[in-house]
């Protein structure tokens, strides 16, 4: 087992110098989860919006389940993907098992709920204390949706941040949907996990750092949102 | 029995002005049940084509929930609410209410006028002389949340008379406001009056429903409890609820 140190040295080069083989994973973790979280928000946000601002029988139910979903483990939705997309499954015959397209569906499965519960909450803050308001002008549920959704853009960053956070950080569903293949389906987390096994402790710290950057970059991104909404009283 | 308004026609002082076809209102039995407090208890109201009605009553009487029923935000438990035979929910569009906490989409001030306008596809390049008549011309951009409590009410209003409404509700619209800016909001409000408004405004500054009112609606234990033309009402309250709140005395 090589120096701890040493092990750190290396790894910092490896970042510094843009290495090729970690700029590619890199790449690849960011190109999936930014994906699947846009996917999310086109999935979430709509869901979270009409169940934030309409009264139906069944909401308190509907509530608990999103809810619930907000804590699926990564790997049962791998598990639950791979068993949709395998050869033997039903969609088997699109043949995107061990792609990165796979990995988007997982991890969009994976983070929409938090989307839907998070921005849920965030517009019906919002809708309780605009509710009048928009009977006054007597908007119709697309305008009401609409304007809820622009009015709590920040907060609304804030959750995709999160998601986003969550997808890029979790292991087990892209390692069961993906497979780790080398320049294929490798990403972040994948790549650690295999690299620490192997014991090539360099790579697997260079991609530490890289991740916990990437973590440090997203919460200063969500502080700063913070701030500028703050101060312009809009949060 | 729609000509059985309670108030003569001395109460419209604005003679010239066109009947407005949302009026009269009447409103029979009216019941409103708050968190299993009755709020509003069989009321009755009638009100007349034109004019500047100033609804007075203590905290906690009901006034802002009688708005908003009549606005038709808010369903009562009981009772009929008839704008010259039309439901509150059917002529809510025709109408504004500036709300005694006023609610500012967290946008600038300009895009708070603007939000009113596209809703009911009207021309963006009125905000202009909107703000200017409520004299925030120069705050177009800063965020509307920032305004002073002031400023922020004559937003409201800016804003509630962007639709051009046949009725305009105005729940104590010169609260915390300094001398000057009430006086600027009195102004509009009469100018409104003039030009065809029906205008029911809720306050608690006597000095302004003398000002302001054509008729005065005295709202206490949840009904009517006196309704009469200002000058007449101002002479001499009939009923003493209304006698002690005139004089700031305690209403029990
Ligand atoms: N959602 C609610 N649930 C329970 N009670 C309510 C609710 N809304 C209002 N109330 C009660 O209804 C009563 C009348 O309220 P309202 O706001 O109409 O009074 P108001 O006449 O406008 O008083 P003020 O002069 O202080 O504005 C109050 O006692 C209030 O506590
Ligand atoms: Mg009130």
């Amino acid at each position: 087992m090589q120096d701890m140190g040493e092990a750190l040295a290396v790894a910092m080069t490896l970042v510094l110098s843009g290495d090729g083989d970690l700029v590619e994973i890199v790449g690849l973790s960011l190109r999936v989860s930014l994906t699947a979280t846009v996917a999310a928000c086109a999935i979430g946000l709509p869901i979270g919006a009409l169940v934030a601002t309409n009264r139906f029988p069944g909401r308190g139910a509907v509530l608990v389940v999103m809810n619930a979903l907000m804590g699926l483990p990564p790997v049962v939705v791998g598990l639950i993907v791979y068993l949709h997309l395998s050869r033997a499954g039903p969609l088997g015959f699109l043949g995107l098992l061990y792609t990165p397209a796979a990995m988007i569906i997982a991890q969009t499965i994976l983070i929409a709920p938090i989307v839907a519960a998070l921005s849920r909450q965030v517009i019906e803050d919002m809708h309780a204390e605009y509710a009048d308001h928009f009977r006054s002008l007597c908007l119709n549920t697309r305008q009401t949706v609409q304007a809820l959704l622009w009015d709590a853009r920040y907060a609304l960053l804030t959750v995709a941040l999160a998601g986003f956070g969550r997808a890029v950080a979790e292991v087990g569903a892209v390692m069961i949907v993906g497979g780790n293949i080398d320049h294929m389906t490798r990403v972040m987390t994948t790549a650690i996990a295999l690299e620490t096994s192997k014991g090539d402790l360099p790579l697997a710290l260079g991609l530490g750092i890289v991740l916990m950057i990437l973590a440090l970059g997203v919460n200063a991104l969500v502080h700063s949102l913070r701030l500028t909404a703050v101060r312009q009283a809009y949060a | 029995m729609r000509e059985a308004i309670i108030h003569g026609p001395e109460a419209l002082t604005a003679g010239a002005v066109p009947a407005s076809n949302l009026l009269p209102l009447r409103v029979r039995g009216l019941c409103l049940t708050l968190g299993g407090r009755r709020i509003l208890n069989s009321l009755d109201l009638d009100l007349g084509p034109a004019g500047c009605t100033v609804l007075l009553g203590p905290n906690g009487a009901g006034k802002t929930q009688l708005l908003k029923v009549l606005h038709g935000l808010l369903e009562p438990d009981a009772g009929e609410v008839d704008w010259n035979g039309a439901a509150p929910g059917q002529v809510t569009s025709r109408q504004a209410l500036v709300f005694q906490k006023p609610v500012l989409l967290r946008r600038s001030v300009a895009a708070n006028v603007d939000f009113v306008l596209k809703s009911r596809n009207l021309p963006r390049a009125r905000r202009h002389a909107l703000l200017d008549h409520v004299g925030l011309g120069d705050k177009a951009r800063q965020p509307a949340r920032l305004l002073s409590g002031g400023e922020a009410q004559r937003l409201a209003l800016a804003r509630a008379l962007a639709t051009e409404p046949e009725v305009l509700f105005l729940d104590e619209p010169t609260a915390s406001l300094d001398p000057a800016s009430v006086n600027r909001i009195e102004e509009i409000v009469l100018k409104a009056v003039r030009n065809g408004t029906r205008v029911i405004l809720v306050t608690h500054d006597i000095g302004q429903a003398r000002r302001l009112a054509d008729e005065i609606v005295f709202l206490h234990g949840g009904r009517v409890a006196e309704q009469a033309a200002a000058d007449r009402f101002f002479a001499g309250p009939r009923t003493p609820a209304a006698r002690a709140h005139v004089s700031g005395g305690l209403v029990l």
